[in-house]
Formats: C-alpha cells, sequence, structure tokens
C-alpha cells in the first residue's frame, strides 16, 4: 500500500479526482440473450429448460413459484424500500455465444475480469485459489477444477452439477433452505439460475481456497444465485465469494441463497465481500441484495463459520444462519457491515442450538456514515434438548457524522436451563479526539479515519483468509472515502 | 523556532487566553507553569492546531512563517509534536502499525523515503531499548488497556520515533511514579540538542528536577505574567501562584 503512494503527482491527482467513484462501476460490451421482464410458469420453465434440468428439478422450482405466489414481501425489516417491480425485470440474461473452454470467452469477458483483478488465463490464474466465475445467469468458468478432481473434490457451476452429479444435488437441494423458506427463498427457488457447487468427500481437506466471483452487467436483470456446500464427515473447505455490478441509476435485484451442509467432524468457512453497486450518493440505483444462508450443522463436533464484509448495495437483508443440530457443534458469524450515504443494512444471524454441548460466536461490527442505516438483527434458540449450549454475542456499532444510525434487535429464545449466554453491545461516535491524535502524529483525516474503523474491524477481518483481509482491508477504506470534512 | 504573537483565544465565547506572548529558540528548554485553568493545556492544542479554539487575535510563527491556517498533520509533518495529557485510545490498531503509518506519513509529507516493516522494527527496538521500555508495548493495542504510566511512556516513545523539532508535553508528569518520571525524562534528555526545542508544561517543579530548563514562564489568566530561569520554579513551590495573580 505505502509503495503504491510513490506515484507521480498526475497519478495521484487523477487518482483524487477520481475519488468517491466506485470503481467497478463499468459495463462489459458483449452481446447478451435476455428474456422479456417478468415472471410466470413460461419463464421457470424456459429457465429449467435451458439448463436441461430434469423432471424432479423443474418440479422443484415449480412448486417454489406457486407459494411465492401466495406469500407476501416481508415487511418487518427496519429498511425504508421502494416497491420492487418484479415484473419489471428480466430473469435470465447470458452472454450469447457460450464458450466451451477458456479460449472462447468473449475477449471483452476476460478484460472484464481483468479490470476486478481476477485474471482467467491459464496463465495467469491466482495461485492457490481455484474460482468460479459467474456473469449475470450464467457460471462461465471454473479454474482447478480437475486439479481438485484428483481428490475427489468436486467445484462446479450449479447447472453442471445439475447434470454430471444429479443425484447429490437432487439429495441435498433445499434440504436446509425449504423451497418455500421466506419470500425471497422462494423466489430464488422459482428462479435461481447459477452459482457454484461444492462436495468434499469423506476425510479431504480441500487444498486450495475456493471462491466464486459474481458479477452483475446486464440492465434491468435479476442475480438468483443458488449455491450449495457439501462437507462430508471430517472433511474441511474454505470458500470465499465476491460481487460486483456497473453503476446504473435504477436498482437492480440479487436474490440468492446458499445451502451449507457439514456431517461429523467437518467443517465450512464460508466467506463473503459485498461490494455490489451502493448507488450514488443521493440514493439512486445500486443493487437490492436480499440473501437467504444458511448453513445445517447436522454431524457431531462440526463447524460453520461465517464471515461476510458487506461494505455494498444500496439494500442489505441477509442473515447467514446456522443450525446447530449435532452434539458439539460450533456455529459461528463474523460481521462487518458499513453504510454511507443513503445505503441501509438490515443483517445478522440467527443460531439455532439443538444438540448438545453447541456452541455459537456471533461478533457483528457496524459503521454507519453519510445518511447510512445500520441494523443487527439476530437470533440465539436454545432449544428444549440442548443440553449446555453456549452463545457469545459482541454487537458494535460506530457512527460517523450526525445523520446515520445504528440499531440492534436482538432476539433471544431459552428454552433449556442449562445455556450460558452473553451479550456485549456499544455503540460509539468516532470520538474527534481520536482523530485530531492521529492527525498530531502526521496522519491525514481520512488516512486517520480509516485506521481508526480497520482497527474497530479487527476482530472480523483476522477472520478471513489473507489475500482477502488485504482487499477487506482497503475496501473498507475506499468506501468510506467522503464521509469526513 | 517559534513565536507566540499577542495570542488571543476563545472557546465558545470565553476567553481562554489573553494576549500571549513566547519566542522559543532552536537547542531551548522552556517550561510553562500556573495554576488549574490559566490555559496551560489550551495553548497546547492550539498550538497543535486543534479545531476548537477561536483565535481572535495575534499569531503563531513557527520556522518564519504563520502556522495558523495549517491542519494538525501539516504541522506535524513539519516537526511539532504534541505528547497528550490524556493520550487516546485506538482499540484494535497496535501501536507499531500506529506509529509506522505516522512516521510513512510524515516521510512521505517531506519527500523522504518510506519505511518497510522490518526497517521499522530496527528503528523501533533500537528506540525503545534506547529509553529502556519493555517491547511488548508495541504490540498491544494503541493505549488500549495501558496504564497511565505506560501511556505516558508511551507518547515519549512516539516522540522518539518520529523525531519532532518542536515538542510539546502537556502535563506528562502527572500520575507518574518517581521510575517513570525518569524515564519520560531520560526520553526528552537524549532528543535534546541543538536543533531541537522543548515546551514543557508542568504543575510540579519535581519534574524540572530531571528536565531542567533554560527558561520557566508562569501562566495566569491566559497571559505569561513572569518568566525567569529555573529559580522560578523553586520559588513558585515555596510561594504558590497567588502572588502573581493579581
Amino acid at each position: 500500500m505505502v509503495e503504491e503512494l510513490k506515484i507521480d503527482n498526475d497519478q495521484a491527482t487523477k487518482e483524487m479526482l477520481e475519488k468517491n467513484d466506485y470503481k467497478y462501476g463499468f459495463v462489459t460490451d458483449v452481446e447478451q440473450e435476455i428474456i422479456p421482464k417478468g415472471i410466470n410458469e413460461d419463464v421457470v420453465r424456459f429457465i429449467s429448460n435451458k439448463k436441461n434440468e430434469p423432471e424432479w428439478l423443474l418440479d422443484f422450482r415449480l412448486k417454489a413459484y406457486r407459494k411465492w405466489l401466495t406469500m407476501e414481501e416481508p415487511s418487518w425489516a427496519k429498511l425504508n424500500i421502494e416497491p420492487i417491480d418484479y415484473n419489471g425485470i428480466s430473469y435470465f440474461a447470458a452472454p450469447k455465444e457460450m464458450p466451451k473452454s477458456l479460449d472462447e470467452i468473449d475477449p471483452e469477458i476476460i478484460d472484464t475480469y481483468n479490470k476486478l483483478g481476477i485474471p482467467l488465463e491459464e496463465q495467469k490464474q491466482l495461485e492457490g485459489i481455484a474460482i468460479d466465475v459467474v456473469f449475470d445467469s450464467v457460471s462461465l468458468v471454473t479454474t482447478f477444477k480437475d486439479k481438485l478432481a484428483e481428490v475427489g473434490i468436486i467445484f462446479c457451476s450449479f447447472s453442471e452439477a445439475v447434470i454430471e452429479h444429479e443425484e447429490l444435488v437432487k439429495k441435498y437441494l433445499g434440504r436446509v433452505i425449504p423451497s418455500g423458506d421466506n419470500y425471497f427463498a422462494a423466489l430464488n427457488a422459482a428462479a435461481f439460475t447459477d452459482g457454484s457447487f461444492v462436495y468434499i468427500p469423506k476425510g479431504v481437506k480441500c487444498p486450495m481456497e475456493l471462491s466464486t466471483y459474481f458479477r452483475i452487467n446486464a440492465e434491468d436483470t435479476g442475480q438468483f444465485e443458488r449455491t450449495l456446500i457439501i462437507a462430508e464427515e471430517g472433511s474441511s473447505v474454505s470458500y470465499l465469494e465476491g460481487c460486483t455490478a456497473p453503476k446504473r441509476s435504477t436498482s437492480q435485484l440479487h436474490a440468492a441463497c446458499v445451502e451449507l451442509i457439514a456431517f461429523d467432524d467437518a467443517t465450512i468457512k464460508y466467506s463473503t465481500i459485498q461490494n455490489w453497486y451502493p448507488g450514488d450518493k443521493d440514493g439512486k440505483g445500486g443493487i437490492y441484495n436480499f440473501v437467504t444462508k444458511r448453513g445445517n450443522c447436522v454431524g457431531k463436533n462440526s463447524r460453520i463459520s461465517w464471515t461476510q464484509v458487506e461494505t455494498g448495495s444500496a439494500i442489505t437483508w441477509k442473515y447467514p444462519s446456522c443450525i446447530l443440530t449435532g452434539d458439539n457443534s460450533v456455529g459461528e458469524f463474523y460481521s462487518v457491515a458499513l453504510t454511507n450515504n443513503r445505503q441501509q443494512a438490515d443483517t445478522g444471524t440467527k443460531m439455532i442450538h439443538l444438540g448438545k454441548n453447541t456452541r455459537s460466536t456471533i461478533v457483528s461490527k457496524g459503521i454507519s456514515a453519510g445518511f447510512g442505516q445500520n441494523i443487527y438483527r439476530g437470533l440465539v434458540e436454545i432449544s428444549k434438548n440442548a443440553q449446555n449450549a453456549r452463545n457469545y454475542t459482541v454487537c458494535d456499532s460506530i457512527l460517523i457524522g450526525e445523520n446515520c444510525g445504528a440499531h440492534t434487535f436482538p432476539y433471544i429464545e431459552v428454552k433449556n436451563s442449562s445455556a450460558q449466554l452473553e451479550h456485549e453491545a456499544t455503540t460509539s461516535k468516532i470520538g474527534e479526539d481520536q482523530i485530531f491524535y492521529c492527525q498530531q502524529r502526521g496522519m491525514s483525516e481520512e488516512d486517520a479515519l480509516s485506521l481508526i474503523v480497520n482497527g474497530f474491524c479487527k476482530e472480523v477481518f483476522k477472520e478471513l483468509p489473507f489475500e482477502f483481509a488485504v482487499e477487506a482491508e482497503r475496501l473498507l477504506s475506499v468506501s468510506l472515502e467522503g464521509s469526513v470534512g | 523556532m517559534i513565536e507566540i504573537v499577542n495570542l488571543h483565544a476563545e472557546v465558545q465565547g470565553q476567553k481562554i487566553l489573553n494576549g500571549l506572548n513566547l519566542k522559543i529558540n532552536k537547542g531551548e528548554v522552556h517550561s510553562i507553569m500556573g495554576p488549574n485553568g490559566s490555559g496551560k493545556s489550551t495553548l497546547a492544542a492550539i498550538l497543535a492546531g486543534k479545531e476548537d479554539y477561536d483565535i481572535t487575535d495575534g499569531d503563531i510563527i513557527y520556522k518564519g512563517e504563520s502556522i495558523l491556517d495549517l491542519a494538525p498533520d501539516e504541522r506535524a509533518q513539519q516537526g511539532i509534536f504534541l505528547a497528550f495529557q490524556y493520550p487516546i485510545e485506538i482499540p484494535g490498531v497496535s501501536n507499531a502499525y500506529f506509529l509506522r503509518e505516522a512516521l510513512n506519513s510524515i516521510n512521505k509529507a517531506r519527500g523522504n523515503p518510506v519505511l518497510k516493516p522490518v526497517e521499522f522494527g530496527k528503528l523501533a527496538k533500537q528506540k525503545i531499548k534506547m529509553l529502556k521500555m519493555d517491547e511488548t508495548l508495541l504490540k498491544r493495542s494503541l493505549n488500549e488497556g495501558f496504564s497511565g504510566g505506560e501511556k505516558k511512556r508511551n507518547e515519549i516513545l512516539q516522540m522518539a520515533i518520529l523525531e519532532p523539532l518542536l515538542s510539546i508535553l502537556d502535563e506528562t508528569d502527572s500520575g507518574l511514579d518517581i521510575d517513570a518520571l525518569q524515564i519520560v525524562a531520560n526520553g526528552v534528555n537524549s532528543l535534546r540538542n541543538e536543533e531541537t526545542a522543548f515546551l514543557v508544561i508542568t504543575h510540579y517543579q519535581r519534574l524540572l528536577d530531571y528536565i531542567v530548563p533554560d527558561f520557566v514562564h508562569v501562566l495566569v489568566k491566559g497571559k505569561i505574567v513572569k518568566s525567569g530561569d529555573k529559580s522560578l520554579a523553586l520559588e513558585l513551590e515555596s510561594k504558590g501562584y497567588s502572588w502573581l495573580e493579581d
């Protein structure tokens, strides 16, 4: 970071002028197939047909669609949202020419990913990180697939898994998040297009980071991502997703479902760096991010850990949760959510303790600046049979400026008296004293703010894979630009 | 090095400094003493550029130019350092990281090369050793959970690493036991040379046994009412301030 700053003045001036600009807001000019706007059974059938899906999956979709029609958009979140016109968006967009191999990918798209810092060409691929690349409604390529297959790991797009590993998908899809779980999950089950599929066989420790890079490109489309990760007995995997989208003046919908299943002694670590376009200063445009993420620690001694850094999106509605079914299983949730300008985030987790000696940890760090609104909403439920369950929750909020807000809604339900729960919560304003102290030591006001906020998030960042922790710090600094002075 | 000319300052309409004059040359150590509420800490904060005060008249000339329009970071980059009376805690930021960021900000502003973590580590260890402090100080979160004495010593460590030209010590001795006081004084004395200057604000003559000032000034109601050499501090200790307050 320090090295970069030795660049010449022209570059520095240019960067100053570009300040506050969302770096990933460009559009890729590529010929796309986009179906007409609107959702109905024909659209559901179209998507299913497009992907050559088996009958049972079409039924799964249709059942979800019919359920969705009977449901109402949830209104309990503390979010102020313009009504969403579900028939005003297109549910499928894909490059016209689908590549069969890396060499066939449109150079425009290769260039896009280069700009995003994700080289796709074989010789430039990031070492030690396998990537599934999802562009609008389709996965374009998955790197290191063959290498992973050597140890029995399946890492591919969801669409491919449906064809190549149908039995596994059929066995686990919808097991953690039933198709009618909630309004957005039902819409996703009806209209999902692509995402990643991960299967780690018994006893295998995944030798590299797996990740998926989601990119929304087409206008007026929704992205309905579906991801399923299964970790068999004694296996472990670390998975990371990243998200960006072009700058557009109208809002776009991203409604994802992610299901995780961990068997005996298995560990799944799931990290998110969410940097969807957040809208402009006045709240125009930006992604509506409505996501259902849930993991089931089915096996004893299993562990599921969610780490999220949420800096993008106009609206975030997201509660990555753990169902702690197996005895001695562990659920963790580490979150940094930053809202600047007009961004709103209602996010948190649910820890459902079913098994004995189950433990959960929640660390939530909310940062509000500008007119941002940041809400932590969490549920810790200890069921009747969850003997000796433990939960530890820390919920800290930091406010920058006079016009933002932070709110905390912790729900606790305890039905077993042996449970031990601890809850700590703080809200503080970034102290002028802290900033003055840093400035007195020679740092600029913005560097000072970034330093203080990164310190505030330390507990969460240390949970991220190293390369991404650095990225997260940088992202936080960029997202804070313009919030002082 | 610095000349404060007829400085008038107020906060929320309340006058705190009333025409303060003070000139400090390179190589000098000045001490300011005075009763509570006389404006000592305000003077320190104003020199460092804190924005809470209105300067209604006068000027501060540093190295030949007025610094009234400079932000606190710009003043720091030009070599002004304030050892805080109440050092601030910044959770999650290690002392070493903070100091490296600070030093490199100053280096950048002066067009000097920035230090890599390894280079900084060497420098920091050398200064820690010189000040006879504990190396673990560097790894801990900045001032978080530090005892009062540790915080004050840490201010001196920062000063030693940043090597300012003008150091202002705002009651650095308050709350220190005699051992800590010696460490602080040794730190200051080791940085004392022909190019640097110090402004030591204190309530107690005791500190001045260890950091021997060239000049002692008495600040009363926002004005320097008497100046002298070290013997003035001793006189104040026996007579108090009341004889100067009218």
